[in-house]
């Protein structure tokens, strides 16, 4: 080439669109292996709905189910327990299940249910995941001398009241989470399926 | 001393020749004979080299696991067990490696300590210290995925705390949980990428990290007790005219004392390895003995012991995305000491009272805060307030007032610099141990 002179304007210009297009290359190339990073089919897959037997639950009985790898707390509530709901409104973040992330509108009541005395919430701490313990009774608890039962995160002692909704000055943002359910029969619900008619 | 580039010329033909294409015995010279260190080294400088070793026994001895481990939500467990009692002296290459990951956040801890005694984070050697603190964090990572690959209960659920805390981001918290973990809960697919950056991804990146640490570390020179730079003093000692006074060889000077600081140190691994491999739950918890299960938590959640600082700052904000932000930034800070000190002496035999008070409540701040993390203050708080008393605000109170000592150290150290309230004594001109 007999072109002695340098343009800098030129090379610069060279130089920049040779990067942009470089740089596109590599941001595309990149979307396959962090897309490999999503839940994968048989993953989504094993997400399906489950059935639950609750007949042989005792009254103020906590049984879990598993759900998407998840606890789901069924809880027989007796009467003692459903009476203390309205007691604490004061000491909880949430009462009137304002958040409508927490629970299906058909859960959006005093008892978080669809029939009253069962209470259906997935167990698992709004905070970071853990698996709140039940605590039932109504009596002095070492984390709170007024306990009027519910759950008791062991991690970051996040509480909750019986019907899942989450206690002020503690960790945990939200309530407990409500999935979506319905009764098949008296005794058997789904999980993982609204009610027919409900939004 | 930065590293003068020697040209060693071997009389033997074979490495002449290899000297003459590739420079190798002339790079290790510079970096070793020929480095020019201070002479006046104590105690606290045994715990770079040592650092060193573990990460050494770490990779051999993550070699060797991985020969044997069976990555998968169903292997996993079994596999360890495996390990442990059908293996020819796999349980002492686990408890190796195991032990191993504990002793190396005590030494990195205690090095890390030494750097803020001394000041070795100031100019010129801030990148040295901001590499280091990459080191930390990338220590952190792999020691996380480490523990999460037995697949016990505390693994399973240690892995479930700790991807949530990514769920606080605003907006895309829940998909980026759910792209980490490769399911809805932590699974098969999480254990087994855990699995690919542990034995490889974060191992590369930690060795990169160490070599870019070392090769800014022996451009700036080291630093010393006296905190006095040993290039700025007199030349001229027996091992040249053109040589610091006050410095002597990298090797064999200080590779011997390493290797006596090697034996002490090697002496309580084997203790800790032989007698007390768990330590009584704090190098390895008691529920990571049990099988991951989805559908049960421990009793209570912990992580190990080095985590504990950071996990009490988690738990004392009543909120989770503050909480998060207050974690992160527990460890943001200390990447910004280099700017926060504005002071100039660098030892803290020069420094101020307040630099002497400040750091010792901050490392008192640090250890407090691990005791709540670790769960002792709820152990020990019915003991002492009675059994009726209020464990929870008892613990707030305490864990919060040592998390505002923490930052406050911090704050403090920038105020008393910045505005001249630091009172010094003289800075020798040479390290105080010369002839």
């Amino acid at each position: 080439m007999a072109n002695e002179v340098v343009d800098p304007g030129r090379r610069r210009f060279l130089t920049a669109t040779t990067s942009v297009v470089g740089a596109v290359g590599v941001a595309c190339a990149a979307v396959p292996f962090i897309k490999s990073w999503e839940p994968s089919a048989r993953a989504k897959a094993a997400g399906a709905p489950v059935m639950a037997d609750i007949g042989k639950i005792q009254p103020g009985q906590k049984v879990t189910f598993g759900w998407r790898g998840m606890p789901v707390f069924v809880v027989n509530r007796t009467a003692q327990q459903l009476a203390t709901l309205p007691e604490d409104d004061g000491r909880l973040k949430d009462p009137k299940s304002d958040n409508t992330d927490q629970q299906p509108t058909y859960a959006k009541n005093e008892n978080r249910s669809i029939k009253p005395e069962w209470l259906v919430v997935i167990g698992i701490c709004t905070h970071l995941g853990c698996s709140p313990e039940y605590f039932g009774e109504v009596k002095a608890e070492p984390f709170d001398p007024n306990w009027k039962g519910g759950f008791f995160c062991p991690c970051h002692k996040s509480r909750y009241d019986i019907a899942g909704r989450v206690f002020d000055g503690v960790p945990a943002p939200a309530n407990l989470q409500v999935p979506p359910y319905h009764f098949v029969s008296d005794t058997l619900i789904q999980i993982g399926v609204d009610p027919q008619g409900a939004a | 001393m930065a590293t003068t580039p020697v040209r060693i010329q071997p009389k033997n033909r074979l490495l002449a020749w290899i000297e003459e294409r590739l420079p190798i015995l002339s790079f290790l010279s510079s970096h070793t004979s020929e480095y020019y260190a201070p002479k006046n080294f104590n105690f606290w400088y045994y715990f770079g080299s040592l650092a060193l070793l573990v990460l050494v026994n770490q990779i051999v001895t993550g070699i060797f696991l991985t020969m044997f481990y069976k990555p998968g939500a169903d292997t996993a467990f079994a596999s360890v067990e495996y390990i442990m009692r059908d293996v020819d002296w796999g349980w002492l290459i686990r408890y190796m490696h195991e032990v191993g990951a504990s002793m190396f956040f005590i030494v990195v801890y205690l090095h890390m300590f030494r750097g803020l005694m001394y000041g070795s984070y100031k100019k010129p050697r801030e990148l040295v210290w901001i590499l280091g603190m990459l080191i930390f964090l990338a220590l952190m990572a792999e020691a996380f995925m480490g523990y999460v690959l037995p697949w016990g209960n505390m693994s399973f659920w240690g892995a479930k705390v700790i991807i949530s805390l990514f769920g606080a981001v605003p907006w895309i918290g829940d998909t980026l949980v759910q792209w980490i973990m490769g399911d809805f809960n932590p699974a098969d697919a999480t254990l087994n990428r855990f699995f690919s950056l542990h034995v490889i991804a974060l191992p590369l990146v930690l060795l990169l990290l160490v070599v870019l640490h070392l090769a800014a570390l022996h451009e700036v020179g080291s630093n010393n007790p006296d905190g006095v730079e040993i290039k700025k003093g007199p030349k001229g000692s027996r091992f040249g005219a053109d040589k610091p006074a006050d410095g002597i060889p990298f090797h064999p000077y200080y590779t011997v004392k390493d290797l006596f600081g090697v034996a002490f140190f090697l002496i309580i691994c084997a203790f800790i390895i032989f007698f007390e491999p768990t330590v009584g739950g704090w190098f390895l918890e008691h529920d990571n003995f049990i099988p991951a299960n989805s559908l049960v938590t421990p009793a209570e959640i912990k992580p190990v012991w080095y985590f504990t600082p950071f996990y009490a700052m988690l738990r004392m904000i009543p909120a989770k995305l503050p909480g998060v932000i207050i974690m992160f930034l527990g460890i943001a800070v200390l990447f910004l000491v280099p700017w926060l000190d504005r002071g100039r002496v660098k030892s803290v035999r020069y420094r101020g009272l307040g630099y002497k008070i400040g750091l010792g409540l901050f490392a008192l701040s640090f250890l407090m805060l691990g005791a709540v993390g670790a769960g002792l203050t709820s152990e020990y708080i019915p003991a002492w307030f009675g059994a009726h008393a209020d464990v929870t605000t008892i613990e707030n109170f305490f864990g919060r007032f040592w998390l505002i000592v923490y930052f406050a150290c911090f704050v403090a150290l920038w105020a008393y610099t910045y505005f001249g309230w630091e009172k010094t004594k003289p800075v020798p001109e040479r390290v105080t141990t010369h002839d």
